[in-house]
């Protein structure tokens, strides 16, 4: 049963400031701010679900190259060496900075890889609603993700240690790098493309009883605020 | 919309963190499970205030070793020479690349520290109950969560230093202790602005008890 008999006037609260209002029917493309603090609300992109699932299934290709192949190489003195992101890690555990080490792994290969994962399920599961209750739990943990996706703050990384280490040796920037470079274009872009409001209204209620009972019953329902 | 604004909780309703579900809880002292998508249901965040307390205090006290130790132990024909933060910076100013010292200098020194100090006056006017310019302070809160990621940088950058200068015997770079209270000061100030409740900041005169606080 839909949760929403219409969806075109939807109560929230907001998550910033917890005023409650209903957000208007949305042309696409367009948003909604919460009138007192400003916080978006609710954005409806032209197409929620396949837009981002493309983006999020190029993103796992570019992920596996960018984690494969070496991000840059230097030669000085008739030396060559050359690192991955995951190398970059290793050579901080092996260092002695273990923890370091694992917060760097994390940023820059678990937590990416992580949401890229979870949010190919989300979107693949959703195509065919409803989908099934563990299809929110998976989103919940991509959105837990999202924040630890470092790409862009690694590539400025990068930059800089390249520019430091220019100063000394021969620098090339490998395929690697160009893979990084085109993930801090494509996470960002499935954030932006995809509408968690859309998936939620595809996923199949916790509590069963609830979701049939939801339009009559009085205990739990979303309530229209004028 | 009626002529006073009415939150969600002076209205006994509760809003759910993960799916924005509004539902009416039966027991308002124990809100249980959103019928939705199953996430515990919690008018406001519990105990943010002591939980962001407590992470924002752990990270000033990271951040002190985090700029006094070295990050970077550079070895060059047996000879070594350390470097912090602030060392790293003036090695990018001095090598000719300013516009990269300053981005270091504002990422790694300043973003840490503004993040704690904002962090800190969030809680305190929270926690007097303060009620003017309630916007401002959302935005800024907002600032301090879209901003926190970037400290990493320091991190990134001396991840990949270390890693590609390991041409032992001439010259290797080693991290120092610094780096992991730095790493430290970044995921202890990020955690402390997820657990910060920025709805906390509008209750102050709308009634609803800061039980949590």
């Amino acid at each position: 049963m839909d949760p929403f008999p219409d969806p075109a006037m939807e109560a929230v609260a907001c998550p910033d400031c917890d005023l409650l209002q209903e957000i208007p029917a949305l042309p696409p493309g367009a948003q909604a701010r919460c009138p007192r603090c400003g916080h978006v609300l609710a954005r409806r992109p032209t197409d929620p679900i396949d837009l981002p699932l493309a983006l999020t299934v190029t993103a796992a290709v570019v992920f596996i190259v960018a984690n494969a192949m070496p991000l840059m190489a230097i030669s000085a003195v008739g030396r060559h060496a050359s690192t991955t992101i995951l190398g970059g890690a290793y050579q901080m555990w092996v260092t002695g900075e273990q923890i370091t080490a694992a917060i760097v792994a994390f940023c820059a290969v678990i937590a990416p890889g992580l949401y890229i994962f979870f949010m190919m399920t989300v979107l693949t599961a959703v195509r065919r609603p409803p989908a099934p209750h563990w299809v929110g739990e998976v989103l919940r943990w991509g959105l837990y993700m999202q924040p630890w996706s470092m790409y862009e703050v690694m590539l400025l990384g990068i930059l800089v240690a390249l520019i430091k280490i220019a100063e000394l040796a021969m620098v090339d920037p490998g395929i690697g790098m160009y893979a990084v470079g085109a993930l801090v274009i494509l996470l960002p872009a499935i954030m932006v493309s995809f509408d968690a409001r859309e998936v939620w209204q595809r996923v199949e209620w916790a509590d069963d009883e609830m979701s049939s009972t939801h339009e009559g019953g009085d205990a739990i329902r979303a309530e229209a605020v004028r | 919309m009626t002529a006073t604004a009415l939150t969600a909780a002076q209205a006994g309703l509760v809003a759910c963190e993960t799916c924005k579900l509004l539902s009416r809880p039966a027991h308002p002292e124990h809100p249980g499970h959103c019928p939705r998508c199953g996430a515990e249901l919690e008018f406001r965040v519990v105990h943010s205030l002591q939980y962001t307390w407590a992470l924002v205090i752990a990270a000033a006290i990271c951040y002190i070793p985090a700029n006094m130790l070295p990050v970077l132990t550079t070895t060059t024909f047996g000879s070594a020479e350390s470097d912090t933060i602030m060392g790293g910076v003036v090695f990018l100013y001095t090598s000719g690349s300013w516009p990269l010292a300053l981005i270091v200098l504002i990422a790694s020194v300043m973003v840490p520290l503004g993040k704690l100090v904002a962090l800190v006056y969030l809680l305190i006017v929270v926690q007097r109950g303060s009620v003017g310019d309630m916007r401002q302070r959302t935005r800024l809160y907002r600032m301090v969560e879209f901003i926190g990621r970037w400290s990493m940088l320091d991190v990134f950058v001396d991840t990949f230093t270390v890693a590609l200068i390991q041409l032992q015997p001439l010259m290797s770079v080693e991290p120092g202790p610094g780096v992991l209270f730095f790493a430290a000061v970044v995921v202890l100030t990020m955690l402390a602005a997820e657990s910060f409740d920025p709805r906390l900041i509008w209750d102050a005169g709308t009634g609803v008890e800061r039980a949590h606080g």
